[in-house]
């Protein structure tokens, strides 16, 4: 038998070596080959070229925008992604099936769609815009903004990666920690969060990824004022607008290597949600 | 519902309550206003603007890109699973996570490598002016970053579902006589059926709502290189609100038409779909 990175269980099945090669190819033709492009690119800047665009106030101050109001959105998706997914699971209520279909919304429809919808009810003149300017408060064209449209595309990843672990928790454990005397509060808060917490972060860490590199549905709502409501990926295009090309990669390679952080990160914690499924 | 504990009937409402609000505030009320504004100066308006000669082109365009994109999918997707779920081999596990790598790749970057291979200043930039090819700015541009951004949609449910289902019953139709193409057609296929098509349906609506990724390869050539979503962004941008929404029901008519499919699948066909139940 041979050794290395092909080796593989003898089987009678046909078609490896077809399969194998057309998937390698066609992911290297569409992935592999371009991504590495951009680090190539970014390789070949001038040191000093790289940090004057990659870390310039403007661009510091987008990292900022997008990583905060990113965590501060998956926060609160955790938070009503848990609860939707709870009321999903445990209760029975009329138009259960309805809800639950609409919480993939965010899969289905398209992000420039969400985005001018979003800015209809938050501008000043809008539905609910309207009624908030009144109390005072500002959301759409402010960072507020970008933290609502990131809540809609994030949310279904909680939801969705939380279910599945909670729908299988048996009762028995709720009920032994009852018997013992615990109250419904002290049950959820020391065996039923524990269970769903790796799920709960791999939700959280997804819907966080997502939202970093989100842009359709926030350029509209976010005003894109430099310094204050301009997200990285913004940045990026709008670089490219003014053809620095070179500008717009470092950018991107310092959003690329953010993301491949958070990648190891939920690799990881699914590891962690399969030994605690498996245990 | 089944378990013994449960919480008291008050906060169980509650609960609901809660959850229900946040859901209409931040998905229903959203989707409702996309139809209620493109109404808003009635349905002579809305007709006059989704019959608009370059709301019709970017529609086009659109079916021709997602036309595209899809079966090359479809094709990478079997593949994939072929492979991944059928037989052992040694950085399977690396493999799974370079085909999600696009999930967690910002769309605007998706975009940008392209531009960075085929554009102006980019590798093959000069090349291809040389021999007149025009891949960045046109349609192929579009092709490759829509594959790019649904690249691991097909795949991502086929390889869970073939694991599941194992290979004894293609092992089986081989031992017989079977060749693999048609142990392949007969026997794997009609297992996989429901699965591939839950797959193409997510894919083909992202393939068709996709925008930034598309926005950045695109140029925003009106009447040429303008998708559907890419449109959108122009009419309102124009301050054509009306217009930018009627535009905008036919995309979410397509993400209500999936969701409804999407629903159906998982009701009817759960057990022949990946990670709904046995």
């Amino acid at each position: 038998m041979r050794t290395g990175l092909l080796q593989r269980r003898a089987s009678i099945l046909p078609g490896f070596g077809l399969t194998f090669g057309l998937t390698l190819f066609m992911l290297s033709l569409v992935v592999l080959v371009p991504l590495s492009a951009v680090f190539l690119r970014a390789a070949s800047l001038p040191a000093g070229e790289f940090a004057a665009v990659a870390l310039s106030p403007r661009a510091l101050a987008a990292y900022r925008l997008s990583f905060g109001t990113a965590a501060l959105a998956a926060a609160l998706n955790t938070v009503f992604g848990l609860l939707t997914a709870w009321v999903l699971v445990r209760y029975d209520f009329p138009g259960r099936r309805i809800v639950s279909a609409l919480v993939d919304l965010p899969f289905a429809l398209p992000t420039a769609v969400a985005g001018i919808a979003l800015t209809a009810l938050y501008a000043p003149n809008g539905w609910l815009g309207g009624a908030l300017a009144a109390w005072g408060v500002k959301i759409a064209f402010t960072p507020l903004g970008v933290v609502v449209a990131l809540i809609f595309v994030g949310l279904p990843f909680v939801v969705r990666t939380v279910e599945p672990v909670l729908a299988d928790l048996g009762p028995e454990v709720e009920e032994a920690a009852a018997s013992l005397g615990a109250s419904r509060l002290q049950a959820f808060g020391r065996v039923i969060l524990p269970a769903i917490a790796p799920a709960l972060l791999t939700g959280a860490a997804l819907a966080f990824a997502r939202a970093l590199g989100e842009y359709g549905s926030v350029i509209f709502i976010a005003g894109n004022l430099p310094m204050r409501s301009e997200i990285a990926p913004l940045l990026i295009v709008v670089q490219l607008e003014q053809f620095n090309v070179g500008g717009a990669t470092a950018i991107a390679v310092t959003m690329l290597l953010a993301s491949f952080a958070l990648l190891l990160l939920i690799n990881g914690l699914q590891v962690w949600q399969r030994r605690r499924m498996a245990a | 519902m089944k378990t013994a504990v449960t919480e008291p009937r008050w906060l169980r409402w509650l609960l609901i309550a809660l959850a229900l609000g946040f859901l209409a505030l931040n998905l229903a009320l959203p989707l409702i206003v996309v139809f209620a504004e493109a109404f808003r100066k009635g349905a002579d308006a809305y007709l006059a603007a989704i019959r608009d000669p370059e709301a019709l082109t970017a529609l086009r365009l659109t079916l021709t890109v997602a036309a595209i994109a899809v079966p090359l999918n479809i094709v990478f997707g079997l593949a994939a699973s072929w492979a991944i779920a059928k037989f052992d081999f040694r950085g399977k596990a690396l493999l799974v996570t370079l085909i999600d790598l696009p999930f967690s790749v910002s769309p605007v970057v998706a975009g940008l490598i392209y531009v960075l291979l085929f554009g102006m200043q980019g590798w093959f930039g000069p090349w291809l002016r040389d021999h007149d090819v025009q891949i960045i700015f046109a349609v192929p541009g579009l092709v490759l970053a829509t594959l790019f951004i649904t690249f691991p949609f097909v795949a991502r449910e086929l390889i869970p579902l073939m694991e599941e289902q194992g290979r004894e019953e293609e092992e089986a139709a081989l031992s017989l006589g079977a060749s693999g193409w048609a142990t392949f057609r007969r026997v794997t296929l009609p297992n996989i059926r429901w699965g591939l098509l839950y797959g193409v349906l997510l894919c083909n609506a992202r393939a068709m709502g996709e925008f930034g990724a598309v926005s950045v390869v695109s140029g925003h050539i009106r009447g040429k290189t303008n998708t559907l979503p890419l449109h959108i962004e122009i009419l309102y941008n124009e301050y054509n609100f009306v217009a930018a929404f009627a535009v905008a029901t036919l995309l979410a008519g397509l993400a209500l038409v999936t969701l409804v499919v999407k629903s159906f699948l998982e009701w009817r066909y759960a057990e022949q779909l990946a990670g709904h139940g046995a």
